[in-house]
């Protein structure tokens, strides 16, 4: 009959349910997810010789990684190629989201949103090799323009370069950056931007000061969903850098099994989960600056 | 609206409190509902009403006390066997299903045949004015048909007792007004006890044999509409149900049998029992006066009992009736009143002098 | 309000995105070794060269049974995540989710070099039960996404209903709850299959010697020769993709039209 012990009833038998329903999920997660990371972190922590990984812990792989040029180097370019991929991504994306969300009558918004995200379903690594196809050095840009009689001689800067990763990728996660930013505009009060040219302003000033900074988190939420993973990715510097730009994912590979180093390598995933979390908490800090900048 | 002594008690509660962690929702509520009687709980949102009638339903655990119904304790008592029924506020109709099996939902294991199962269903269809909707998908109903079959859904199932939660706040004006005089009549033709949550007074008034008034997880007042509206326990109940002119007094003698008090603006009066509330003393003793108990005196009218002298200070014309505000000389505040738009009665201007005429018997005094 | 340019810009950017795809059946078809332009006519032979691998039947049968059990696997954990994440209040909650959610926003080889440290740890051998495991890491946020939305339109009080008109809560669960998300259900399974069907690098990195689709598909691009066989093989998945992701769609917009909501449009 007290209110201690009873309201503390009604607590528990919510709240046990709801672990109870949540734990076959949470349990295959920790053991499967949380576990590995962490044995990640603890090797990179380690040292690996021959004779196995040593008991003490130390920051030696970490400096390695850190002051090593090839690392330095391939840290950087795997930012730059992320960067790039993402800034052109989102900006080619706005449009078109901004497009669906406000020029596309209601009932054919779905089939919109459909028609962009199949391409994005389809084989990953078709989609990258079919680039490779076009980019190549016998490619179909190649061949084609060859055979028009514009070129001579194959051009070679489309190959194996940077800039076909980039437009290789920004295709790739096309459909990840528009799903956010439509969803943000389609947020939007419509009646905001009536009052907004109400008052007189134009439809462009309209659009910089009032849809723009009202779809500015959908931008950051493309900005991570697109940066996150194209920074971790594999196949695109294998089969369009021709394995000569590799970039932090084919170093884990080269470093982990073919160099056979599990604690330089943990350090360099570590490093590379530490510039992602890094690049994610500025992007969530700005987002809540736009969510509080809104709300006065 | 008398209840002979024979009816038996359908919903007893007794020392009700719920928490919500820390939160006390329900504080100690004792009432009892009679058999076949259409109540109603009353009360602003977040005042607990909900939660009591989820008490009922079993939806909700009690953190003591204990919930009857029909003489049984529903302590341990899950929702499902508990012989109650609900109309919940959204309906809860089910998407997937046409409106004969949402009707037809509860007698799943019901021992009938299926033809007579079928007929249940028909009846119940047609009580509620719904008779040919069966074969229609339940989505594409309208507000006021999936409210109907919401009530079909429950009545076929002949529950003890019908919880209706808030059921007609979804529909507009026209509809609630049809909907109130329709479940009265549905009421009157099952004879089961029904249960209704409302922050609407009106819809209170006009529906129940008697109203629970809710504050803060209490039972402010429990009596018949009449006695609610006449006879307020407090202010705060009194300013909840309809409007009232507050006014402050002094109390010259309280001998039990009559109260003697002196009102600001109109003077001194007599006072029997049933006119005082006790323990509602916040701010000294004061009167309380409903706006239609008092009536401005055009030439050649005479007051049946009291007159007071008083200056127009707002005019509100609303077509049927017209409101005044009028100064008294002495009270504090202009008292509200409203008049009828009768023909032949003019309707006074602002500043104009107004004669009101009024009762002693109507007043009410809160010490 | 039409903007003729903004259009312009739609349509040619929808261009870009299947262009390459357009590709496919291009020189699926062509009757020439070498991916290039002229074409130079029609042919069904690397089709037939296609059908004839044993490999790729091999790999094909073990990408089908990977991708049933994940997506099984995936969308019942996601069934009991998005139950509780929409019906309970719990200790700790955003935590939890937030860890079920992580592999979305990890890069795979991430999620995959820390799997094989401690499968090799713990001396687990790689194989195609190794490839689920991983699978179902990352198929299940998508489930719990899709699951998410199909709980979350649906109204306590329904529940309510059901148990206040004698149901128990496992048959409330079977009789209302099971027909209402069951959208939801098929939707996140196609989804899920079609996300470790497509999967590489877990696959190639968690699969010991056993080769399954994606990862047979990066074995031959280093053969020129076998490319055009290759082109074959695509044109066949993105045309099962399209086939699986117009069901899965179809059955989002029904399971919208039946609880009488309205589409807001997309998977994600």
């Amino acid at each position: 009959m007290n209110r201690g012990s009873s309201s503390g009833r009604f607590r528990n038998t919510e709240a046990a349910n709801g672990l109870m329903m949540v734990s076959p999920t949470a349990i295959y997660a920790v053991l499967l997810l949380a576990a590995p990371l962490i044995a990640v972190v603890l090797y990179s922590l380690m040292v690996d010789s021959k004779v196995g990984l040593s008991a003490g812990l130390t920051f030696d792989n970490y400096i390695k990684v850190w002051t090593g040029r090839i690392d330095q180097a391939l840290m950087l370019r795997s930012l730059t190629v992320s960067a790039m991929v993402t800034l052109v991504t989102v900006a080619l994306a706005y449009p078109v989201a901004y497009f669906v969300s406000f020029h596309v009558r209601p009932e054919r918004k779905s089939m919109w949103i459909f028609l962009i995200t199949i391409p994005f379903w389809t084989s990953y690594l078709i989609r990258v090799f079919l680039w490779k196809v076009i980019l190549g050095y016998n490619g179909v840009i190649n061949s084609g323009l060859m055979n028009l009689g514009i070129i001579d001689e194959p051009l070679t800067v489309i190959n194996y370069s940077l800039g076909s990763m980039i437009m290789t990728l920004a295709h790739a996660y096309a459909a990840f950056a528009i799903l956010p930013i439509f969803v943000s505009l389609e947020k939007i009060d419509r009646s905001f931007l009536e009052a907004g040219q109400d008052l007189g302003e134009s439809k462009l000033m309209t659009f910089f000061r009032v849809t723009l900074p009202l779809s500015m988190p959908g931008v950051i939420a493309a900005v991570l969903i697109v940066f996150i993973p194209t920074i971790g990715d594999y196949v695109t510097p294998e089969l369009i850098g021709g394995g000569k730009l590799p970039m932090i994912a084919n170093r884990i590979e080269a470093i982990m099994l073919k160099q056979n180093d599990k604690a330089l390598g943990s350090a360099i995933a570590m490093t590379a989960m530490l510039i992602v979390a890094a690049v994610a908490v500025v992007f969530l800090l700005l987002n809540r600056r736009f969510l509080k900048g809104q709300s006065k | 609206m008398t209840f002979s002594a024979e009816k038996t008690n359908m919903i007893e509660f007794r020392d009700v409190h719920k928490y919500y962690g820390d939160y006390h929702a329900l504080r100690g509520i004792n009432a009892t509902i009679k058999a076949g009687e259409f109540f109603s709980l009353l009360g602003p949102s977040g005042c607990g009403k909900t939660t009591l009638l989820r008490t009922i339903a079993g939806f909700e655990d009690i953190s003591s006390g204990a919930v009857l119904i029909d003489g049984k304790d529903m302590a341990n008592v899950p929702a499902n066997i508990r012989p109650t029924n609900m109309v919940f506020q959204s309906y809860a109709i089910f998407p997937h299903l046409t409106v004969e099996e949402n009707v037809g939902f509860g007698l799943r294991k019901d021992p009938r045949s299926k033809d007579e199962k079928a007929r249940a269903v028909a009846e119940a269809l047609e009580m509620v004015g719904l008779k040919g909707y069966g074969k229609r998908a339940a989505h594409a109903l309208s507000g006021g048909q999936r409210q109907r079959v919401a009530l079909a859904r429950a009545l076929i199932l002949k529950p003890k007792v019908l919880l209706l939660d808030e059921p007609l706040s979804a529909l507009d004006k026209k509809m609630r007004e049809q909907m109130q005089v329709e479940l009265i009549k549905l009421q009157r033709q099952v004879g089961i006890t029904f249960i209704l949550v409302t922050h609407d007074q009106e819809e209170a008034l006009v529906m129940s044999d008697r109203i629970a008034v809710m504050f803060e997880g209490q039972i402010a007042q429990l009596a018949d509409p009449e006695t609610l509206y006449r006879r307020p326990a407090s202010k705060k109940v009194a300013d909840f149900i309809g409007t009232m002119n507050f006014l402050p007094a002094q109390v010259i003698s309280d001998s039990g049998a009559t109260v003697e008090i002196d009102a600001a603006g109109f003077g001194r009066m007599s006072l029997s029992p049933d006119q005082v509330m006790r323990g509602d003393s916040e701010g000294g003793p004061t009167i309380g006066l409903r706006p239609e108990t008092l009536t401005i005196l055009f030439d050649g009218q005479t007051a049946s009992d009291r007159e007071v002298f008083g200056t127009v200070e707002e005019v509100v014309y609303y077509g049927d009736m017209t409101y005044y505000d009028v100064s008294l000389p002495g009270a504090p505040e202009p008292m509200r009143l409203s008049m009828r738009n009768v023909p032949g009665r003019p309707v006074l201007d602002r500043g104009a002098q107004a004669r009101l005429g009024w009762s002693p018997g109507a007043v009410v005094l809160f010490r | 309000m039409k903007n003729p340019s903004l259009k312009l810009y739609a349509v040619a950017y929808l261009i870009f995105l299947y262009a390459p795809i357009a590709l496919l059946p291009l020189f699926a078809f062509n009757d020439s070794k070498v991916i290039a332009f002229p074409l130079a006519g029609f042919t069904t032979n690397w089709f037939a060269e296609m059908w004839a691998d044993q490999q790729l039947f091999k790999a094909f049968g073990n990408s089908l049974l990977i991708a049933v059990c994940a997506s099984v696997l995936a969308t019942t954990l996601g069934i009991f995540a998005a139950r509780a994440s929409t019906r309970y209040k719990f200790p700790g909650k955003a935590g939890i989710l937030g860890l079920i959610m992580l592999p979305m926003v990890l890069p795979e080889m991430i999620v995959s070099m820390a799997l094989l440290v401690v499968l090799i740890a713990i001396g687990v051998p790689l194989s195609i039960f190794t490839i689920i495991l991983g699978h179902v890491l990352i198929c299940t946020p998508f489930a719990v996404a899709i699951l998410t939305s199909a709980f979350q339109s649906l109204d306590r009080s329904l529940e309510e209903a059901a148990y206040d008109l004698g149901e128990t809560p496992a048959s409330t669960f079977r009789l209302i709850i099971l027909p209402l998300v069951m959208p939801g259900i098929i939707s996140s399974l196609l989804i899920c299959f079609t996300i470790s069907l497509d999967e590489f690098i877990i696959a190639y990195f968690l699969g010991g010697n056993q080769t399954v689709l994606s990862v047979y598909i990066f074995g031959q691009f280093r053969f020129p020769a076998k490319v055009p066989a290759v082109m074959a093989l695509g044109f066949v998945l993105v045309c099962i993709s399209i086939c699986l992701l117009t069901i899965a769609e179809y059955f989002r917009r029904r399971g919208i039209a039946k609880t009488g909501g309205k589409d807001t449009g997309g998977f994600l």
